[in-house]
């Protein structure tokens, strides 16, 4: 009944503690995504040059990212590296590698995506203007591909929150953790809470997802 | 006879192997609008391109006021600085209103105050019937009012001349004269230009010289008068009678 989960949220430090696993979600996915943003910019930008070389890397590293499923690169990394080569890291740093290893070759896609969906003829008549190279990127170029690119990665920013949630598999507690700790420790004076206390992290996850596609849809509207 | 302005001597170009422009050779006074006709894929769009390098040129050289612009990659932006250049596709910068698609140029590339240009820029939009525009953004405006941006665009760069490639090819019939009209008085304003166009009664009017380009050579140059009503060469006739319709 909600009435328990009620109960049971106020009961202790418990609401501070789901708020806390929120906190620990956000953190993990703010560092990913700044990260995955300036670095799938630098990325994007590569993935434009012509060398079938450069080339050959990002296609290992898209399809990488897109056929692994992201725990089995948690895994891979947090209990892998550990063991094979000695590496020490916690939970937190080995969610933020993985993140943003993902992160930045999705972002580096759509960088690159946004960068050659502009036509050729924008390019030449800024150069014919008699701008520098620099100053075309600069003005014509980059405000065309970020206008193109802002949407989408706003999309893939709420889909690495959402991601997130797998972190507790290698053992950080966030959001979600803290959630199954509190119904564990109320299964028998509360057995009805658990439906509703995963209903308060759905609302959780949305309050914080929601805001961000309204943004993300907006500015598709407004820049179309 | 003028001063000389742009001289293009020997010039070739190949793409992949295949040979656009063969030995061309065109001089162009100050002030001197010439018209450069010929059949689709004769290598018009490809000469005027070399003109203000958007391609390299493989051999031959280009000068401007007897100074070689060709074949180096450095100081291009210096040179298309003094060579405007307006496109069949409608290249406005739709992220930007029609003010700031005018003030870029001369703000960024050149370095002037935007008081000074912005005066300037609407003195220009009033000349081509485009005052109430100055704040519209490029996808509101019609083919034709985008087109007349475009001129003013490249005029405000102050070029030493004016390259103009099929810039009606795009239009709805009944917006071409509008744009047509600009650059007649550009030309009675004395701006020296090179003109690829398919519209030969507009090319009558605007030239003081024609110049007949078929497969990657000057076929013919002669005034409008006389190219237009008397061609020397059967290949510019067969290409002339391609625009006439009579009842057979
Ligand atoms: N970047 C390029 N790569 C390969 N071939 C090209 C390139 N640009 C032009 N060509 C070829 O060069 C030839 C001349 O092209 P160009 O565009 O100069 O012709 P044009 O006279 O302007 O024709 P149109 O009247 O159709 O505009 C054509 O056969 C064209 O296919
Ligand atoms: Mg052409």
């Amino acid at each position: 009944m909600p009435d328990q989960a009620l109960s049971v949220l106020l009961k202790g430090r418990n609401l501070e503690r789901l708020l806390g696993g929120l906190g620990v979600t956000l953190e993990l996915s703010a560092m990913s995504i700044v990260l995955s943003v300036l670095l799938g910019l630098v990325l994007g930008l590569i993935m434009t040059l012509r060398s079938s070389i450069i080339r050959a890397i990002c296609r290992l590293w898209l399809e990488t990212i897109r056929i692994v499923p992201q725990l089995v690169l948690l895994f891979l990394v947090y209990f892998g590296m550990a063991k094979t080569f000695d590496i020490q890291m916690s939970a937190e740093t080995a969610a933020v590698i993985v993140f943003t290893f993902w992160g930045t070759g999705e972002m580096g896609d759509l960088v690159r995506g946004a960068l050659t969906s502009i036509p050729r003829h924008q390019r030449e008549s800024a150069a014919a203007l008699g701008l520098t190279k620099v100053q075309s990127f600069r003005y014509v170029l980059l405000p065309q591909t970020l206008r193109r690119l802002i949407p989408q990665s706003i999309n893939l920013a709420t889909r690495m929150i959402k991601t997130t949630s797998l972190v507790m598999l290698i053992g950080v507690v966030e959001v979600l953790k803290v959630t199954q700790q509190i119904i564990d420790a109320n299964r028998y004076d509360a057995p009805q809470a658990a439906v509703w206390l995963y209903a308060v992290v759905f609302f959780l996850y949305f309050i914080v997802c929601w805001p961000i596609s309204l943004l993300a849809g907006w500015l598709e509207k407004k820049w179309s | 006879m003028a001063e000389t302005l742009l001289e293009i001597r020997n010039l070739h170009k190949s793409f992949e192997g295949v040979s656009v422009l063969k030995d061309v050779s065109l001089s162009i006074a100050q002030g001197e609008v010439v018209v450069i006709i010929g059949p689709s894929g004769c290598g018009k769009s490809t000469l005027l391109r070399c003109i203000n390098g958007l391609e390299a040129v493989d051999s031959g050289e280009i000068l401007l006021r007897g100074e070689r612009i060709s074949g180096q990659k450095k100081a291009l932006h210096l040179v298309r600085q003094r060579i405007g250049m307006v496109f069949q596709s409608y290249d406005l910068f739709p992220h930007m209103d029609v003010m700031a698609n005018l003030l870029l140029g001369p703000i960024k590339a050149l370095g002037k105050s935007r008081r000074e240009v912005a005066e300037e820029a609407e003195r220009f939009l009033v000349r081509v019937g485009l005052q109430d525009k100055a704040h519209a953004m490029p996808g509101q405006l019609s083919g034709g009012q985008k087109q007349r941006v475009a001129l003013v665009r490249a005029m405000l760069m102050h070029p030493e001349m004016l390259l103009l490639d099929e810039i009606t090819a795009a239009l709805d019939p009944e917006m071409v004269r509008e744009v047509l009209n600009v650059v007649l008085d550009l030309a009675r304003d004395g701006v020296t230009m090179a003109i690829v166009t398919h519209e030969m009664r507009f090319a009558e009017a605007v030239a003081d010289r024609v110049v007949f380009l078929e497969g990657g050579d000057i076929v013919e140059q002669a005034p409008p008068e006389k190219f237009f009503h008397q061609p020397e060469t059967e290949r510019a006739q067969q290409f002339l009678d391609t625009f006439d319709y009579k009842k057979s």
